[in-house]
């Protein structure tokens, strides 16, 4: 069984009336449990409304949100989908509850009912992962956005989650945030096989991944590994997407009749894939 | 400009007094300002004021700063007491215009001065010794009793809580607005009162469009992470009542009954 099973999924913002929007049209999209799955798309092309879906916090106009065959439909097991399902949003700011950091990772296995020992060793154990246990006593504000993101994630850890779905997490930090988070993610899906599902706007974070999904107009317009689909960069442009440098690189050459590998990602690659090509040519 | 505003006055220290489970302080300071109103002897004073003085010794905080915090309401306190000088009948002293000076006047306005002076200072020993969160959390365990009579005692301590989060960020944020709108001409420190208040419109309205964004994405977060009330909710710091605390729930007792026995016998 599938991890995430979205079956025909539409949504609708404010149906029957003059605002009305087709968010979603019909998705079909499914996840296995360890999976590292990005989620690529223009602005307004669904990703977020596909992602508040994973958890119950939008529920579908039509078809149907199965995590680990339970329904997001279904209110009674809404909350044990919450627990496996923990959600990271874009502003690091809007997202810690509590004055204390500590407190904060603390929000989740409380609303559980867990009891004050168990969440203390949880809270301690989060932190350690997001390698915030320093700042346990820190207030919020004090925190860069990359360490704020890192909490948001922890608070998340402290509730058993088994899969982070992380929306732009890094669209608002600067580079040395941006790879903090990734980073983070990175080891956490390594480690301790938790299924990622990470929303982003930079093709490079998305060519880390397992497999990338890319959205278009509300619906899956590509579905593969990050070779795959960047290896279809006019598919890409029509998406209004661009490509890793490497690959546009890439791409660009090959057109000019200079034979090069089409597989390349990254630009380490493109400098090794060059040497090889002038060695050749010489 | 605004970054020197702090929340509350809390002082951290390990003193007994800040290891004192918040609710019993606040049940404490609670029963003894109006044991302040219902002893009004000399003796009693004494005995409030050394008791006062032995917690403000006992709380490790510096006493300057404790005085301090009469500074705001030391008009009030020169004023009550020089209302009292003049407005109590009996033995005359001396007479100023039409005010007459009497001996129970100034033993009067003596009283409810230090009255005063010794509800600031408790109070704010409290303040001092016990950090927001933990006063939010006392909160929240005294009022649920009142639960049964409709009082929301989680929703009200989950917006304390919430408000600790956010003022400093909304102060940030109007910090930057301010900025922004200063470099663009805008001009806050000049006028009078009414172009003054004209010229915060233009921060006012970002700051309540975004405070409100923020409420819409907090609740959204929020609701990610399992929230659903109050109910079922469990604490990872609860709060707890140890020796201490009986300790001085002990002294506090003891105090009261010599109280009484003085009033008895006088
Ligand atoms: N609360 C809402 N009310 C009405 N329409 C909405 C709402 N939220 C999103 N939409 C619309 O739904 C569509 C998809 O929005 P969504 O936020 O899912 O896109 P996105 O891919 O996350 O975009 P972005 O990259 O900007 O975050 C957009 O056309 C948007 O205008
Ligand atoms: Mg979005």
């Amino acid at each position: 069984m599938a991890f995430i099973k979205v079956e025909n999924l539409t949504h609708i913002y404010h149906p029957g009336t003059p605002q009305e929007s087709v968010a979603l049209d019909k998705v079909n999209l499914s996840i296995e449990a360890g999976e590292f799955v990005a989620v690529l798309g223009t602005n307004g092309s669904g990703k977020s409304t596909l992602a508040r879906h994973l958890n119950g916090l939008l529920l579908p106009t039509e078809g149907r949100c199965f995590i680990r065959g339970l329904d997001t439909c279904n209110e009674q097991e809404l909350w044990q989908i919450r627990q496996q399902i923990g959600m990271v949003f874009q502003n690091p700011d809007n997202q810690l509850i509590a004055a204390v950091v500590e407190d904060d990772v603390a929000f989740g296995p409380e609303n559980l009912g867990m009891d004050p020992q168990e969440i203390r060793a949880k809270v301690n154990a989060s932190l350690q992962a997001v390698n915030m246990a320093k700042y346990r006593t820190f207030a919020p504000h004090l925190l860069s956005g990359g360490q704020k993101q890192r909490i948001a994630i922890a608070g998340a850890l402290a509730m058993d989650t088994d899969c982070l779905v992380l929306d732009e997490p890094t669209a608002m930090l600067d580079p040395q945030g941006r790879e903090e988070v990734l980073r983070t993610v990175q080891k956490l899906h390594e480690e301790r096989g938790i299924t990622i599902v990470y929303i982003t706007h930079f093709m490079e974070e998305a060519s880390v991944a397992d497999r990338i999904v890319v959205m278009d107009k509300g619906q899956v317009a590509a579905d593969g590994t990050p070779r795959e689909i960047f290896a279809d960069v006019p598919g890409m442009k029509k998406c209004g997407l661009d490509v890793p440098l490497a690959v546009e690189v890439v791409w660009q050459l090959r057109h000019q009749g200079i034979k090069l590998p089409e597989d390349i990602l990254t630009e380490d690659e493109l400098v090794e894939a060059l040497e090889a090509y002038t060695c050749q040519s010489n | 400009m605004l970054s020197n505003i702090t929340i509350g006055q809390y002082f951290p220290g390990n003193s007994i007094l800040h290891r004192l489970d918040p609710r019993v302080k606040v049940l404490l300071l609670f029963f003894f300002l109006i044991e302040i109103f219902l002893f009004s002897n000399a003796v009693a004073y004494g005995i409030f004021s050394a008791v006062a003085f032995a917690l403000m010794l006992l709380s490790g905080i510096p006493l300057g700063m404790l005085l301090r915090s009469l500074k705001p309401l030391w008009w009030i306190i020169l004023f009550t007491f020089v209302i009292h000088l003049f407005s109590n009948p009996g033995t005359p002293i001396a007479k100023f215009w039409w005010f007459t000076l009497t001996w129970e006047g100034i033993r009067m306005g003596c009283f409810i001065s230090l009255r005063l002076v010794l509800l600031i200072l408790m109070s704010s020993l409290l303040t001092f010794t016990t950090s927001p969160l933990k006063l939010t959390d006392a909160l929240e365990s005294l009022l649920s009793p009142f639960r049964r009579f409709g009082l929301p005692a989680h929703e009200l301590a989950m917006m304390m809580t919430i408000a600790l989060r956010f003022i400093p960020t909304l102060i940030e944020e109007t910090d930057k607005i301010m900025k922004a709108q200063q470099s663009r001409g805008a001009d806050f420190t000049t006028g009078n009162v009414m172009k003054r208040l004209r010229n915060m419109v233009p921060i006012l309205v970002p700051l309540f469009l975004s405070a409100f964004r923020r409420a819409d994405e907090l609740a959204m977060a929020m609701e990610a992470r399992c929230y659903r009330g109050g109910v079922g909710r469990t604490q990872m710091k609860s709060l707890k009542t140890g020796g201490v605390d009986y300790l001085a729930i002990a002294g506090f007792v003891l105090l009261t009954v010599s109280l009484l026995g003085i009033k008895v016998l006088a």
